[in-house]
């Protein structure tokens, strides 16, 4: 029986179900110290004095000298930017300077280290901040012409805020001496980024080894930032020569760690009477804090986003990421683009509005279809699906007949319409060159890839296609622990990537392990002639034609496509908003495990629902002044509404059984949505979160 | 000190303002329990202390003295709760999963979808969006099991 289509259970259930997976605070080395960081307080100027108010026994102490020689004081990554530990000048709140560490963590906790600093005048307001990180042109046609044949032109203006990712297991790592290097065990996404950036604290030739923990969520969150805890540990284990653990507790790691990207949308639009976008000019600003790390590649993904799913032959985008002195922003989810289709859906809605037309039938009117080109140039293929989700979601919704029911309650119904590009943009995939690996075992296969399980189901996803690719039951294959000792570079767990890239390599592997087997099992093959392992590489569709510098061509393999209807409810005395129903309809391919497929629009729909109404980051000095779960509030069960889920299948040629990229899809569509049927009843708003005090001063503006 | 845990009776020497958080997990080695916050919003560390949930990280230790602690250990490895979190997939990264299911568990067989949310509302997931919790959580009811 096939395991493709169907919901087996997952590999790591009854572990995580029954409290025996280990995480990485579950595990203890023995003689192992505690690890601290001691950072700065103010958001910019120099550290001028360093005091140790406390009795140093006992103590291990760090600062960036004891980097060992041949090493540098660089969190490796897009630029080399970024210090493990500040040598004088400061650049944000929080930024690490001092590591300590010690057997007892009560002792540890209470050292007071004193840091005197010439503070500076910090650049906190990104509009304007004159420093740019990334700037990003995307042309198509001829803007000025788009305009002179325009009937009508609408501006708008949107913002979206920080958001934190609010993993429920908060970082954290341990490294562990060994073989004259260092291991490191830890909440992960990326392995071999971390392995990169350890690379460059210790020399080239260092012993380095990273071993994922089991990880209890990342969103993106732990893409980047565990290789600067890594390091830390591994300065504080190498100088101790014992392990070293650093787990984070909520406030560190919401004040420290890289959060979304707060963007400042601006759209001017030209369209005609009948509703044909003619002229689509949008200025882009994100804030991407006080060091470049993967800022540039969140502005590429927004940039090639930002236009939407529609038709329109000329279209200019600009884009800035600027520098603040604000703690560095980071990979989140959907990586620039859920900031950017917030922007242009509740813009389209209002450019609906302004021609009086309804927003189904100008955005039916507009969808880009097979053969229609984006505003990079690409061509749609037959699996793009833009108006089957509209349909699908208009109808399964009633949406019509409820625009109509709900004038004059105090309910309203909005819609968004959009895309994602699954995997690394343009010819990212083809420099990237992602390995994976299968190994014949004594009773069946096992995977090898560094493609981490954080909670979306990796293993049991990529079990389920090398099992049908073999045509062996699922329960035979195996899927090894990411250990960059021991697996091939799989390229990172990000970019809705690794069921679509990773996952299509393994199905290879399969099926060439399947062909040198012939008629034998793998427990007969591996009794007779003992191991057998296939590594192969990704393998990019040859007809992707991407140029870096004028951003333009081919964005993504593929895309996958989603529309989602909101109904929400306001309370006209407290304005605060609730949502009462999503329907959510996406097409991402085809589900390789439906079960886990829904759970990825479910929970991302949900921390959709909370960037648009709910979280808040505030910054107050350059720092996040509520980094608490008490005031920094994520969605529980009362502020998830029913969701109507609907899976639409369009299969993509080059994807494992026609799978796509899912995961950052789903939050897309929530805030748009949300936005939108605020619109509908009459509020305009268009800042995000959409807290009570936003609503009130939108309302206290009709 | 001495109180029963999980069916047994344990003595444990720690300090009375250690969190319970912190003796299940350092000195009774049951890392199921686990931190999410540190100051009981999120959920994660909820124990059973006489058939209260509790956040195990706003107790202290001196708090248990002589009463009935039990953790998702005390459930053992093939509880209906636990077999449908794992087939409806309602553990994704499975972090917040011991404490849904801690709570689950005290929910009556039968319990609406109201009762569902209301009774879990002080346990936050990241990872499901919650529907999938309620699936298995239907489901086990259905099982007639609790």
């Amino acid at each position: 029986m096939p395991a493709v289509g169907t919901s087996v259970a997952r590999k790591d259930g009854i572990g995580k179900a029954t409290g025996t997976t280990k995480y990485a605070d579950d595990l203890s080395f023995p003689g192992m110290l505690h690890g601290r960081t001691i950072r700065s307080a103010i958001p910019r100027g120099r550290v001028t004095n360093i005091r140790f108010d406390f009795d140093t026994a006992g103590f291990t102490i760090v600062d960036y000298r004891d980097i060992p020689a041949g090493g540098r004081n660089i969190v490796a990554l897009i630029e080399e930017d970024q210090p493990f530990l500040v040598e004088t000048e400061v650049r944000h709140v929080a930024e690490p300077i001092v590591l300590l560490a010690h057997e007892n963590r009560e002792t540890l906790l209470a050292a007071n280290v004193v840091i005197e600093y010439e503070a500076q005048e910090p650049e906190l307001d990104p509009e304007h901040s004159g420093i740019i990180l990334k700037a990003l042109a995307i042309d198509k046609g001829n803007i000025d012409a788009g305009f002179a044949a325009a009937d009508v032109i609408v501006e708008g203006t949107y913002r979206t805020g920080h958001q934190e990712h609010v993993y429920i297991e908060t970082n954290g790592v341990i490294a562990d001496p060994e073989n004259g290097g260092i291991a490191v065990h830890g909440s992960i996404q990326c392995p071999f980024y971390v392995d990169k950036a350890l690379r460059s604290l210790l020399g080239k030739t260092a012993y380095i080894r990273v071993v994922q923990t089991e990880t209890g969520g990342g969103f993106g969150g732990k893409e980047e930032y565990p290789s600067m805890i890594a390091g830390h540990a591994t300065l504080l284990a190498l100088k101790s020569g014992r392990p070293v653990k650093i787990i984070y507790d909520r406030t560190e790691d919401m004040i420290a760690t890289t959060k979304r990207h707060p963007s400042i949308v601006r759209h001017r639009t030209g369209v005609k009477r009948d509703g044909t976008l003619v002229a689509m000019d949008i200025d882009i600003i994100l804030d991407g804090g006080a060091y470049i790390t993967l800022t540039p590649v969140v502005m590429s993904r927004g940039g090639i986003h930002a236009a939407g799913p529609y038709r329109c032959e000329n279209t200019r985008i600009r884009g800035r990421a600027v520098f603040t002195n604000t703690p560095p922003n980071g990979a989140f989810r959907g990586f620039g683009a859920p900031q950017t289709l917030f922007a242009v859906e509740a813009h389209m809605e209002r450019v609906a509005e302004a021609l009086g037309m309804d927003p189904v039938a100008f955005r039916e009117h507009n969808a880009l279809v097979p053969g229609d080109t984006t505003a990079t140039g690409q061509t749609l293929t037959a699996d793009s699906s833009a108006l089957e989700v509209l349909r699908e979601a208009v109808r399964r919704s009633d949406f019509h007949r409820k625009r109509i029911d709900y004038k004059g309650t105090n309910r309203g119904i909005g819609l968004a319409l959009f895309y994602h590009g699954a995997g690394f943009t343009g010819s990212g995939e083809l420099r990237l060159a992602s390995k994976a690996k299968l190994e014949l075992t004594k009773t069946g296969v096992r995977i090898l890839v560094s493609s981490t399980e954080i909670g979306q189901g990796t293993r049991t996803m990529h079990a389920q296609i090398v099992a049908d690719a073999m045509g062996i039951p699922y329960e035979q294959v195996d899927v090894a622990q990411p250990d960059t000792q021991r697996v091939p570079d799989s390229g990172p767990t990000v970019a809705s990537r690794t069921c679509m890239v990773v996952g299509r390599i393994l199905q290879r592997c399969a099926e060439e392990m399947k062909e040198k087997l012939g008629a034998l099992s793998p427990a007969e093959y591996f009794e007779r002639y003992g191991g057998l392992e296939i590594l192969k590489e990704h393998e990019p569709p040859g007809w992707i034609q991407w140029n870096d510098e004028t951003c333009s061509g081919d964005a993504y393999a593929t895309y996958a496509w989603g529309c989602d209807v909101a109904e929400v409810e306001i309370d006209r005395d407290t304005y605060e908003v609730r949502p009462i129903r999503i329907t959510a309809v996406q097409e991402f391919g085809r589900p390789i495990h439906p079960g886990l497929a829904r759970g990825q629009i479910e929970g991302g729909t949900a921390q959709g629902l909370g960037f648009a109404l709910l979280e808040k980051v505030v910054m107050r000095d350059g720092g996040m002044a509520n980094a608490s779960l008490t005031n920094y509030t994520i969605p529980t069960t009362l502020d998830t509404p029913e969701m109507d889920v609907v899976m639409l299948e369009n299969p993509y040629v080059d994807g494992p059984y026609g799978a796509k990229g899912l995961g950052e899809l789903p939050i897309d569509g929530p805030a748009p949505a949300v936005i939108n049927a605020l619109l509908h009843l009459a509020i305009d708003v268009r800042e995000i979160p959409a807290t009570p005090e936003i609503i009130l001063s939108a309302c206290a503006l009709r | 000190m001495r109180f029963t845990l999980n069916g047994a009776l344990a003595e444990v020497e720690a300090h009375p303002m250690k969190r319970l958080l912190d003796v299940l997990r350092e000195d009774c080695g049951l890392t199921g329990t686990k931190e999410g916050c540190g100051e009981g919003e999120c959920g994660a560390c909820t124990v059973l202390v006489d058939d209260t949930l509790v956040v195990s990280c706003l107790v202290p230790f001196a708090q248990v003295e002589g009463a009935d602690v039990r953790t998702i250990e005390g459930l053992g490895t093939d509880h209906a709760l636990q077999r449908h979190f794992m087939n409806e997939a309602g553990a994704q990264c499975g972090i917040c999963t011991p404490g849904m299911i801690m709570v689950a568990s005290t929910l009556a067989p039968g319990a609406t979808l109201d009762e569902i949310r209301v009774a879990l509302a002080g346990n936050l997931c990241r990872c499901t969006g919650y529907e999938a919790i309620y699936r298995a959580i239907h489901r086990a009811h259905a099982e007639g099991g609790q």
